[in-house]
C-alpha cells in the first residue's frame, strides 16, 4: 500500500495546482466582465488590470469580482489583434494599455491594424516621466545638463528600461529635441527594465536616467538620485513637490504615461457607453481615490471620444517623431 | 544593530504568519516542483489573492517569500525523478539529480537536495543578515561591462563541461544562444527571425523551451520504444529512502562554497538562480570531480547546484531591500507588492518599517527550517512517484504544464511552440546532444548579448570599456585561467618531472 500512498499524495498535489488554474480558467469564461492584461502576470499591464477589478469590486460597482486574463506576446500585440479578429463585440471585456501601446502603434508594430481599430475607452490614472541623475552628478538642474549635453552629446548617456523606439526611449528623444539636439545624437542604452537602468544609473554606469516618478519614491527618500526635471504639466504633490517641471525650466517636453483601456471594434454604442460611464463615476470616487494614490499614480479624467481623440492624436505625433528620427518611413 | 531582527522574530513567530509561512512553503514547493507554473507566476497569481484577503503588509510579504522559497526547493523535484527542471534554478540539478535516481538512489537524492537548500539559503539569509547594505554597495558597481564579463567568466566555466564530445557541446551552446535571439532586440527594438508573427515578439519564454526540450523530447523517446518489450519500462529500481548523515558531510564544502557563489551572484541584479546554479556546478566539478564521474550521479554534483539555487533566490533579496531594485524576476513581483502596500524598499525600510523588513528575514530563516523539515521526512514519500509508470507521468507533467502555459498567455501559439521546440531536443538526443548546454546558450546568451551591446553604446564602439574596470579585468583573467589552466598545468607538471 506504500505505492498509493505516494500515488495519492502525488495526485492531490496535481488535483490541487489543476484546480486552482482550472478555477481561474472558468471563471474567465463566464458571461462576466473581463479586463485583458496583455503581458505576463505581474508587469505594469497587470496592475492597471488589478486597478480597474479592484476599484470596481472596492466601489460594488459590479457585484461579481471582474476576472483578470493575461495575453502576453507582441508587447500587446497579440491581445490588440485577438481583440480585432476574435471577440470584436464583446460587451463585458476590456484590454489595459498605457502609452507604450500608443507608440507601438505608431511605430506599426500591432500589425495590420492601426490605432482607430478599437474603441479606447478612458484612463483611471496617469505617471509622468522624469530625468534624474546621481545624487554625485555635477548637474543641478536641467539647464545646466541641457548645455552640458549640448557641448559633449558624446559624454553623457542616456539609460531607461526600454528599446530604442519605446517609450522610456521616447522621453530622452523628446528632452533632447526640446533642446534643439537631434535624437539621433544621443547615446541611449536600453535596459531590461527600469530597475536594472536604476542599478545603472546609481552605480555611475548611465549618467541620465528616463524614468517615471511613481517608481523613484524611495531613492528620492534615500537621497541617492537627484531628480532634475518631471515631464508633467504642473508641479505634482506630496513627496514630489520640490521637483520643478521641464517646462518651468524652459524646456518644452511632458510625457504622461497613462493607464487606460479599450474595447473591440464592434462592441455597440450602449456597451461602450455603460463602460465609460462606470469608468468616470469610478475615477471620481473617493475610494478609488486612494487605490490610485497607493500605485503612485495621478488622476486623470479623459474617457469616451475624448480619450479616444486623444489616443488618436498622440499615436499621430509619435509618428512624426518616429519619421523625423529614422525609426519610421 | 539587530533590533530590526529580534522585532522580526517578535512579527514572524505570531500564530498568523507562522501559518502563512507554512501555508507558504507548501504552496511554494508545489509551484516549483510542477514545470509551467514557477515561482514569478505564483506570486504574481497569489499577490492579489493576499491584497483582497487583507493581509498586512507583512504578512503578505512573509507568505509570499516563503512561496519563492519554497519554489526553490520544489524545482529540483522533477529534476532529480524526471529529468525535467521545474523551474530556471533546478536545470544543472538534472545533471546528477536524474543519473541517481535512475541507480535507485532518489530517495537520498531528494534528502540531499533538501539538505544542499537548507545549508544554501542559510548561508545566503546570513549574509542578507549582516551586510546587506554593503553589498548592495557592490552590487551597483556591476554595470554592462562587468555583467558582459561575468557571462564570458560563466561561458568559460562551462568548458568543463564539454566532456567526451566537445564538439556537440559548443554546437548545444550555440544553437541555444540561436534561440535565444528570437524577439525583439532589445537594444533596437528591431525584431529578429519572428516570421511577422507577433506571438514571437517576445521572444520564447523559459517554461515553453523547457517543457519543449525536456518533457516533449521524452514523451516522443518514450513513444518511440513503446513497442519494443524489454520487459521494463525504464523503472529503477527503489533502494533506500533516507540520505546518510555520511553522504551529507561529504558535501559540506561543495554546500559551503555553492552557497556563497549562488549568494554573490544572486545579489547581482538582472543575473538569477540559473547562472548562480551553472557557475557552482562548473567550480564544483572542476574542484572535486577527481574521478570524472560529475553527470552520472555524483552526489556533489547535486549538491553544488541545489545549494547555490537556493542562495541565489535569497541574495536577490539584497538589491531589493535595500535599494528597491529587482534582482530577479521574482522579486520584481516581491517589489510590486510592496507598492500596493504602499512601502517603499530602500535603507529607510530597516528603520521606519522594521516588522516588514525584519519580519521578512525572520520569516525567511523560518521558513527555511519548515521547508528542510517538510522535505527531509518526505523524501520517501516524493521518490516513490516514480514507481508510477513513467508513461503516465511524463505525459501527465506534459498535460499539466500545457494547462499552465495555456493559462499564462491564453494563446495556443505557445503551445504549438511548445511541440515545434519538443521535436527539435528529440532530434538532438537522438543525435547524443546534452540538452544543459542548449539551454544555458538560451539563458546566458542573451545576458551576454545585451550587457555587451549595452557597455558598447556607453563607450560608444570603444571595446577598452569591456576590461576598463578592476571587476571586469578580474573576471577576465579567472575566465582565461578557466581556460588554459587545463591545458598548461599537466604540461608544466611534465616539465617539471622530467627535469627531475
Amino acid at each position: 500500500m506504500k505505492i498509493n500512498k505516494g500515488l495519492s499524495t502525488y495526485a492531490s498535489m496535481l488535483a490541487l495546482t489543476g484546480g486552482l488554474l482550472a478555477a481561474s480558467g472558468v471563471q474567465a469564461q463566464s458571461e462576466d466582465t473581463e479586463c485583458i492584461a496583455p503581458a505576463k502576470p505581474g508587469g505594469g499591464y497587470d496592475l492597471t488590470c488589478r486597478l480597474a477589478a479592484n476599484g470596481l469590486d472596492k466601489t460594488g460597482m459590479i457585484d461579481t469580482p471582474m476576472a483578470v486574463t493575461y495575453m502576453p506576446g507582441g508587447i500587446g500585440a497579440v491581445a490588440y489583434n485577438h481583440v480585432n479578429g476574435v471577440r470584436d463585440d464583446d460587451p463585458n471585456l476590456i484590454v489595459a494599455a498605457s502609452t507604450g501601446a500608443a507608440v507601438n502603434l505608431a511605430l506599426g508594430k500591432f500589425g495590420q491594424y492601426d490605432a482607430d481599430d478599437v474603441r479606447w475607452l478612458g484612463a483611471l490614472g496617469v505617471d509622468y516621466g522624469a530625468i534624474v541623475v546621481n545624487a554625485d552628478a555635477p548637474w543641478q538642474s536641467l539647464d545646466e545638463l541641457m548645455k552640458d549635453l549640448k557641448a559633449n552629446p558624446g559624454d553623457i548617456a542616456f539609460g531607461a528600461g526600454g528599446t530604442v523606439g519605446s517609450q522610456d526611449w521616447m522621453k530622452a528623444a523628446l528632452t533632447a529635441k526640446s533642446a534643439d539636439l537631434s535624437p539621433r545624437k544621443l547615446k541611449y542604452v536600453s535596459f531590461e527594465g527600469g530597475g536594472e537602468a536604476l542599478a545603472a544609473l546609481l552605480g555611475d554606469h548611465i549618467q541620465v536616467f528616463t524614468g517615471d516618478l511613481s517608481e523613484l519614491k524611495s531613492q528620492l527618500e534615500s537621497g541617492k538620485i537627484r531628480v532634475l526635471a518631471s515631464l508633467s504639466e504642473e508641479r505634482m504633490g506630496g513627496p514630489y513637490a520640490d521637483i520643478p517641471t521641464a517646462a518651468e525650466q524652459g524646456y518644452d517636453v511632458q510625457w504622461p504615461i497613462w493607464r487606460g483601456y479599450y474595447m473591440g471594434p464592434n462592441v455597440s454604442d450602449e456597451a461602450y457607453q455603460t463602460w465609460v460611464q462606470r469608468m468616470k463615476e469610478l475615477s471620481e470616487s473617493q475610494k478609488f481615490a486612494e487605490l490610485r494614490k497607493d500605485r503612485g499614480l495621478f488622476p486623470m479624467s479623459r474617457f469616451g471620444p475624448e480619450f479616444n481623440d486623444y489616443v488618436l492624436d498622440q499615436v499621430d505625433q509619435f509618428e512624426s517623431l518616429a519619421k523625423e528620427v529614422g525609426l519610421k518611413q | 544593530m539587530f533590533d530590526f531582527l529580534i522585532h522580526g522574530f517578535d512579527v514572524a513567530l505570531s500564530p498568523l504568519n507562522l501559518g502563512l509561512a507554512l501555508l507558504g512553503a507548501l504552496l511554494g514547493t508545489l509551484f516549483g516542483a510542477l514545470p509551467g507554473i514557477g515561482p514569478i507566476n505564483g506570486i504574481a497569481i497569489l499577490m492579489p489573492l493576499a491584497y483582497t484577503l487583507g493581509l498586512p503588509a507583512e504578512s503578505a510579504l512573509i507568505l509570499l517569500a516563503a512561496i519563492y522559497t519554497g519554489a526553490e526547493y520544489g524545482g529540483r523535484m522533477s529534476s532529480i525523478l524526471l529529468n525535467v527542471p521545474g523551474d530556471a534554478g533546478a536545470v544543472m540539478t538534472t545533471l546528477d539529480g536524474h543519473p541517481l535516481a535512475k541507480k535507485g538512489l532518489a530517495g537520498p537524492a531528494l534528502g540531499l537536495s533538501a539538505v544542499s537548500s537548507f545549508v544554501g539559503a542559510t548561508i545566503a539569509i546570513i549574509g542578507l543578515t549582516l551586510f546587506a547594505p554593503l553589498l548592495a554597495e557592490v552590487a551597483v558597481m556591476f554595470g554592462p561591462a562587468e555583467f558582459f564579463a561575468l557571462m564570458v567568466f560563466a561561458f568559460a566555466s562551462m568548458s568543463v563541461m564539454m566532456g567526451k564530445d566537445p564538439v556537440k557541446t559548443a554546437i548545444g551552446a550555440v544553437l541555444g544562444i540561436l534561440i535565444g535571439t528570437v524577439g525583439v532586440d532589445s537594444s533596437t527594438g528591431v525584431l529578429r527571425y519572428t516570421f511577422g508573427l507577433p506571438e514571437l515578439y517576445d521572444g520564447i519564454d523559459f517554461v515553453v523551451m523547457i517543457i519543449g526540450l525536456f518533457a516533449i523530447s521524452e514523451i516522443l523517446l518514450m513513444l518511440e520504444h513503446a513497442n519494443r518489450k524489454d520487459g521494463n519500462d525504464g523503472l529503477p529500481p527503489l533502494g533506500r529512502v533516507f540520505v546518510s548523515l555520511k553522504e551529507v558531510l561529504a558535501c559540506k564544502w561543495t554546500m559551503g562554497r555553492s552557497g556563497l557563489i549562488g549568494f554573490i551572484i544572486g545579489i547581482l541584479p538582472g543575473t538569477g538562480a540559473s547562472v548562480g546554479g551553472a557557475v557552482a556546478y562548473t567550480t564544483e566539478k572542476r574542484l572535486s570531480d577527481k574521478d570524472n564521474s560529475f553527470g552520472t550521479g555524483n552526489m556533489r554534483g547535486l549538491a553544488a547546484p541545489e545549494a547555490a539555487n537556493n542562495a541565489s533566490a535569497v541574495g536577490s533579496f539584497v538589491p531589493m531591500l535595500t535599494l528597491g531594485i529587482p534582482g530577479s524576476g521574482t522579486t520584481a513581483v516581491l517589489l510590486g507588492a510592496l507598492m500596493l502596500y504602499n512601502i517603499t524598499p530602500g535603507p529607510m525600510m530597516f528603520s521606519e518599517r522594521p516588522e516588514v523588513a525584519g519580519g521578512l528575514i525572520a520569516s525567511l530563516y523560518i521558513g527555511n527550517i519548515v521547508l528542510l523539515a517538510l522535505n527531509l521526512p518526505l523524501a520517501g514519500v516524493f521518490a516513490r512517484v516514480l514507481t508510477i509508470p513513467r508513461w503516465v507521468l511524463v505525459p501527465g507533467i506534459a498535460i499539466l504544464a500545457f494547462v499552465g502555459v495555456f493559462q499564462l498567455h491564453s494563446n495556443l501559439a505557445a503551445i504549438y511552440l511548445m511541440l515545434i521546440i519538443g521535436v527539435f531536443g528529440y532530434l538532438l538526443r537522438k543525435l547524443g546532444f546534452s540538452l544543459a548546454p542548449v539551454i544555458l546558450g538560451y539563458v546566458l546568451g542573451g545576458l551576454m548579448e545585451q550587457n555587451l551591446r549595452r557597455a558598447l553604446s556607453i563607450s560608444g564602439g570603444d571595446l577598452g570599456i569591456l576590461w576598463q574596470s578592476g571587476i571586469s579585468l578580474g573576471l577576465w583573467i579567472a575566465a582565461l585561467a578557466l581556460l588554459l589552466l587545463p591545458w598548461l598545468l599537466p604540461k608544466l607538471w611534465q616539465a617539471k618531472t622530467s627535469k627531475a
